[in-house]
């Protein structure tokens, strides 16, 4: 299996502050893939660093084999690799279809066209209401999309990040501020749209990680402690000492 | 992923986003019949100014309302396709050149756009601060230019020209008014039009998504800048269109068509109308012309008014005119605005007294302080009187005074009929 994700010696520092000190960390394709830590532990920054909102200060990302140094976060995008937010960014003016609608345009071969009209092309409507149908949001499909309820804008959010047909999808927190029945819909959700996927998640809700993730990789301190399967993982004196015995009392 | 798509076969929805005519028919209509209406030469002359301005409002609103970039020096866009319509009409005069003056405009569009594409080249990167600072600092450049590069911009008296020297398109020789009039329109038609399919192309959609969030749209694939950049182009170009509409209609441009005051009242025009849709600007460029020419001739505090109201719309109604005018659709939806007719009487008429009362004592105070010396007698609203004696002063003050407690009383009836109107018929009663 061939690496959709492969990250080497990647450190990232704010001034003097080292926030990511040389992660080694390679996902292969179509795995589901949940990076857990404390907080700080550098988690989101490793996030923007792979999306090219940051730029790293020494080792190299890549997706699909090519190097992404230097990119911006719309050429990677393009590579096939989309991502959410941990705070909830969408197009809170824009009705609901147009949120989707937009996020299909690129995808779609629309470019910056000026010699096309959105409403004539039937398969961007259609693209757009089958995503909403699964997100089920085809009832709110006209209203702007910062009227929705929390959860139902983490829907739309997902529903975003996928729309494109990109085979790479980071989640940064889906799970959020959610509600115990709002996070099974959400996780079923998840499930649903990266089906043959490559998932790559942040997440601080331990069910939801080893309900979810093939793979987990223990972020602490900038470094990746550990990385397998979620039994190795739970059962790893170094991620119980450092991390997970605490998170894992949590839970209960 | 357009396989399932087809299988899924959802039913397509042609209503919800498709291109109705009816508004441009109607339109179309109207300035193909409003001389016939107001016949008389200065009433065309208002007109002719009122289009050109709408074309520039609705090209500026592709920055502000649908952009979210606020310039400060769009003036510039359509000062320089004017100038250089300008030229080639002189041109065209000088060495007899075969060019049609309708299709002049077009060489104002194509030159207010290589402009914009060059100035939106680094000022693009941005729809912040640092946009507004350098469409300001451009905007203060050109017009220092004006005086400069005099081959250009003609220096302080400007260039002028003579639209008549060409060749008659069709035995059209624009000589008189209408002709320039019905020339005007077409350019407005075609120009709204465009821009109003512009909004509905895919780069037009994603202008409104960088609007709102250009880092999301970074990461749907698209480039805020360049975004911002295509749709600077496009304004730039219809801007240009504005100024070449504007040099055959006046036949002379100078520096006042670069200024920054020039580049303040279309943000003001816009702004009025509403940004928020499409027609906004058309609204406000129309009320503006109106303020400007009609309310001009009858007071010279009229650009005073012109602020208040400006002012009253960023603080009280921030969607402009198009913005109070679409409020009122969920009530008539509702079928609900009858209930809205009574409080309105008894809210606006007073209030309309208040507003003209302050007028009045506006223009009273104004020629008490202003007026020559011994020229004390003065006409508002056709009454005459001298504005030494205290007597208008009492009755001005007491008029407004009650009527603007009548305004205060009869406000949150209004409010509450407000809120009856707009609650869905299913659960307001009959009283």
């Amino acid at each position: 299996m061939s690496a959709a994700l492969e990250l080497s010696g990647l450190t990232k520092s704010f001034g003097k502050a080292e926030i990511i000190r040389g992660v080694d960390l390679s996902i292969g394709k179509g795995e589901r893939h949940a990076i857990i830590g404390p907080n700080g532990a550098g988690k989101s920054t490793l996030f923007n660093l792979i999306t090219g909102r940051f730029a790293q200060t020494a080792g190299t990302i890549s997706l699909h084999g090519r190097n992404l140094a230097g990119l911006e976060p719309y050429q990677i995008n393009r590579m096939g690799l989309s991502r959410s937010f941990q705070i909830t960014n969408i197009f809170p003016a824009m009705t609901v279809f147009e949120n989707v609608r937009c996020s299909l345009l690129w995808s779609m071969g629309y470019k910056y066209s000026f010699w096309n009209l959105v409403s004539r092309s039937k398969a961007l409507t259609e693209g757009a209401e089958q995503i909403l149908e699964q997100i089920n949001l085809t009832a709110r499909r006209n209203l702007p999309a910062g009227v929705l309820s929390y959860a139902e804008q983490r829907a739309l959010e997902i529903g975003i990040t996928i729309a494109g047909g990109a085979d790479v999808i980071m989640l940064d927190e889906p799970t959020a501020g959610m509600s115990h029945s709002e996070t099974d819909y959400i996780v079923e959700l998840i499930r649903k749209v990266t089906e043959n996927k490559t998932l790559i998640m942040v997440e601080h809700d331990m069910g939801v990680v080893f309900g979810l993730a093939d793979y987990i990789s223990v972020l602490v301190y900038g470094e990746i402690i550990a990385t397998g399967r979620p039994e190795e993982v739970r059962g790893n004196a170094k991620v119980q000492e450092a991390y997970l015995g605490e998170a894992l009392e949590d839970e209960h | 992923m357009s396989d399932t798509a087809k299988t899924t076969a959802s039913p397509q929805r042609a209503g919800a986003m498709s291109l109705t005519l009816g508004p441009w028919i109607v339109a179309a209509l109207l300035l193909l019949v409003l001389p016939f209406i107001f016949d008389n030469n200065s009433s065309i002359t208002i007109m002719n100014q009122m289009w050109i301005t709408v074309i520039f409002a609705l090209a500026y609103n592709m920055l502000l309302g649908q952009g979210g970039m606020l310039s400060f020096g769009h003036a510039v866009y359509m000062g320089m396709g004017g100038f250089l319509c300008m030229h080639v009409m002189n041109y065209v005069e000088d060495f007899g050149i075969a060019l049609p003056l309708p299709v002049l405009p077009l060489f104002g569009g194509l030159f207010g756009m290589g402009f914009a594409m060059l100035i939106g080249a680094i000022s693009t990167s941005g729809a912040g601060t640092r946009f507004a600072m350098i469409s300001l600092g451009v905007g203060e450049l050109v017009a220092a230019c004006s005086v400069i590069i005099v081959a250009f911009f003609g220096g302080e008296e400007g260039i002028s020209g003579d639209r008549t020297y060409g060749l008659p398109f069709f035995g059209i020789e624009f000589l008189k008014q209408i002709e320039v009039y019905y020339l005007i329109s077409f350019w407005l038609m075609l120009s709204a039009a465009l821009m109003y399919l512009f909004s509905r192309t895919p780069v037009g959609r994603m202008a409104n998504a960088v609007r709102d969030n250009p880092e999301r749209a970074q990461f749907l694939g698209y480039s805020s800048r360049w975004v911002r950049f295509y749709s600077f182009m496009a304004s730039g170009f219809f801007c240009g269109i504005a100024g070449g509409l504007f040099a055959i209609n006046y036949e002379i441009l100078t520096e006042e068509n670069l200024n920054t005051s020039s580049s303040g009242i279309i943000l003001l025009v816009t702004f009025l109308g509403g940004v928020g849709f499409f027609f906004g600007p058309i609204i406000g460029a129309i009320a503006f012309t109106l303020l400007q020419t009609v309310l001009s001739l009858k007071t010279e505090l009229w650009a005073f008014y012109a602020g208040a109201l400006f002012l009253a719309t960023v603080m009280y109604f921030p969607g402009g005119l198009a913005g109070l005018i679409m409020m009122h659709v969920p009530a008539f939806k509702f079928r609900n605005a009858g209930k809205l007719v009574m409080p309105y009487v008894k809210t606006l008429i007073p209030g309309l007294i208040t507003v003209l009362g302050i007028a009045a004592l506006v223009e009273m105070i104004f020629h008490y302080r202003h007026a020559s010396v011994g020229d004390d007698e003065m006409t508002i609203f056709w009454t005459t009187f001298d504005s030494h004696s205290v007597v208008p002063w009492v009755i001005v003050t007491v008029i407004t005074a009650i009527a603007s407690y009548i305004t205060k009383t009869t406000a949150p009836d209004l409010k509450e009929a407000w809120g009856d109107a707009n609650t869905p018929p299913t659960t307001g009663g009959d009283a």
